[in-house]
């Protein structure tokens, strides 16, 4: 067999199991982007094009730092620059690298009608199998945090893959190792949340009462995480999403509607028949051919 | 089928509509499948049809803007025709003479009976539902044109309309198979006198010129 995964935890648009007899027994791996200590240096975002061998057109200056001013399928990492004003009047400058999230519970996953174009691995990486998307950007339509965008190009969704080819033969992922502040680190989940106990217990000794792990449950969690001076307020991060979830409206449209829906389609069809069984044809009568015959 | 002497004397749909309805028909179970390939999983292998899951993308949007167009003309031809009338909703009372063949308990149908008409009302809610989703969900060209939350109400409206369109059109395929002649009506055009007495008198009475409506069973 060619190269294969067989930790597949979740495949898209698949009712039977994905080969996922290989756990992760180390436990699920994650990013912890540590904003406190985030220069903006975008030393990340330019050992994502390295690795991934993706060069982005170049763009204009938009009069802020942020460069390119949004995701795009060449580049699935970006710094977001924002100026906030706290209450006794000080600037903060809040830096936050954007990407994918990498859900527990992947919207994308869910959204997704091509086979296998979306997998989850047993360590909690949500990646996107290019050669099995259609480019219909249903990924697009459902992700919480608007991170997948097809590229124009082939038509296929891109994002962050949290390098799942480096992590899969135990290396970090490339922003991490470029990474010169240690704002940006990878381990296990576990070790990941530890760590930012620790953190957020060194910012609130320091005047960020509010500081938290940004960890949403609404989504089961996330295999990215930050660490924020303002966990009560994760909007004055470039509109970080306070309580990101899967749209109701994305839920109704692919949950349990879709079997129940597929079928009353056979059950209609199934109706027709037995009517036919039971009642038969209506059909015409030589005696209302004679009752036109003397009425036309 | 071949009884010489079975007058199909009636002419009930032209060759213009008839060619109209199949294209209708055509467009719409292109439509229905490359769609129904992106409903559920259990159907992708429909894309297979279309030259796979890419191409099945590509052209589902194309087919039903094609599937739109021919209805357009279809429901011009027949609007006026499928208006409900107040008979229609006691036919419709009475539907369970219609589902056991007690036709002649019904009153007088004319072109059209309230069972088709509801047919087309759904049709054209079904059809303005997917046109107007369809082009919000098409992500090529016009989904970026819209907040995601437009996008999301438009795939549910999408997935919703289409459900309630292919459910109507099967009940639609199957009642021309039940009615014995609709199919070669649509097919060939004519009906016989008989069938158009027995299924839309008032339509009989109506193109033969015959005196005022009789009363009582025939």
């Amino acid at each position: 067999m060619p190269l294969q995964s067989l930790d597949i935890i979740r495949r898209s648009a698949t009712t039977t199991p994905a080969p996922e007899i290989r756990h992760s027994y180390a436990g699920t791996v994650a990013k912890l982007i540590d904003t406190s200590k985030c220069i903006g240096c975008k030393a990340c975002q330019v050992a994502c094009m390295e690795w991934n061998d993706l060069r982005d057109e170049i763009g204009t200056n938009v009069g802020v730092y942020d460069n390119p001013p949004d995701l795009t399928p060449q580049s699935w990492t970006v710094m977001r620059f924002a100026e906030y004003e706290n209450p006794k009047g000080d600037l903060e400058w809040l830096i936050r690298k954007d990407g994918c999230m990498h859900c527990a519970d992947p919207g994308c996953l869910k959204a997704c009608p091509a086979p296998g174009a979306i997998v989850q691995y047993a360590n909690g990486i949500v990646d996107f199998q290019e050669e099995n998307c259609i480019g219909c950007g249903y990924c697009v339509t459902a992700c919480p945090f608007d991170v997948p965008r097809i590229s124009k190009r082939d038509h296929k969704a891109y994002k962050c893959t949290l390098c799942s080819d480096r992590v899969a033969v135990g290396l970090e992922p490339a922003c991490i190792k470029a990474c010169p502040t240690g704002a940006l680190v990878f381990g296990t989940k576990e070790d990941m949340q530890q760590h930012a106990a620790e953190r957020v217990e060194d910012l609130k000794s320091r005047g960020f009462e509010q500081a938290g792990l940004y960890d949403p449950q609404g989504v089961g969690g996330t295999h990215v995480m930050y660490v924020l001076h303002h966990a009560d307020q994760p909007q004055l991060y470039s509109g970080l999403a306070p309580d990101p979830h899967i749209s109701l409206l994305v839920r109704a449209w692919k949950g349990r509607t879709k079997p129940l829906a597929l079928t009353l389609m056979a059950l209609t069809a199934l109706a027709g028949f037995f009517h036919f069984v039971r009642v038969g044809r209506n059909e015409v009568g030589a005696s209302d051919e004679a009752a036109a015959e003397k009425r036309s | 089928m071949s009884d010489p002497e079975r007058r199909d004397s009636l002419v009930r749909y032209s060759a213009n509509v008839r060619t109209n309805h199949w294209l209708n028909a055509l467009g719409f179970i292109l439509a229905a499948l490359s769609g129904l390939a992106l409903f559920h999983p259990a159907l992708f292998w429909f894309s297979n049809l279309f030259g796979g899951g890419p191409w099945t993308r590509i052209l589902h949007p194309f087919i039903g803007l094609f599937a739109v167009l021919v209805f357009l003309v279809l429901a011009a031809a027949v609007w006026e025709d499928n208006r409900m009338r107040p008979a229609d909703w006691q036919w419709v009372r009475q539907w369970r003479d219609v589902v056991n063949n007690r036709e002649d308990r019904l009153p007088e149908v004319g072109r059209y009976n309230a069972g088709q008409k509801l047919l087309f009302l759904v049709i054209v809610v079904g059809m303005v539902g997917l046109l107007l989703s369809g082009i919000v969900i098409w992500r090529a060209y016009f989904s970026l044109y819209f907040p995601v939350g437009v996008v999301r109400l438009a795939s549910l409206v999408h997935a919703v309309c289409a459900f309630a369109l292919i459910c109507t059109i099967l009940i639609h395929i199957y009642a021309a198979f039940w009615v014995k002649g609709s199919v070669d009506a649509m097919v060939r055009g004519t009906v016989t006198p008989g069938w158009a007495w027995k299924h839309h008198r008032a339509w009989f009475r109506q193109i033969t010129h015959a005196a005022h409506p009789r009363t009582g069973p025939d």
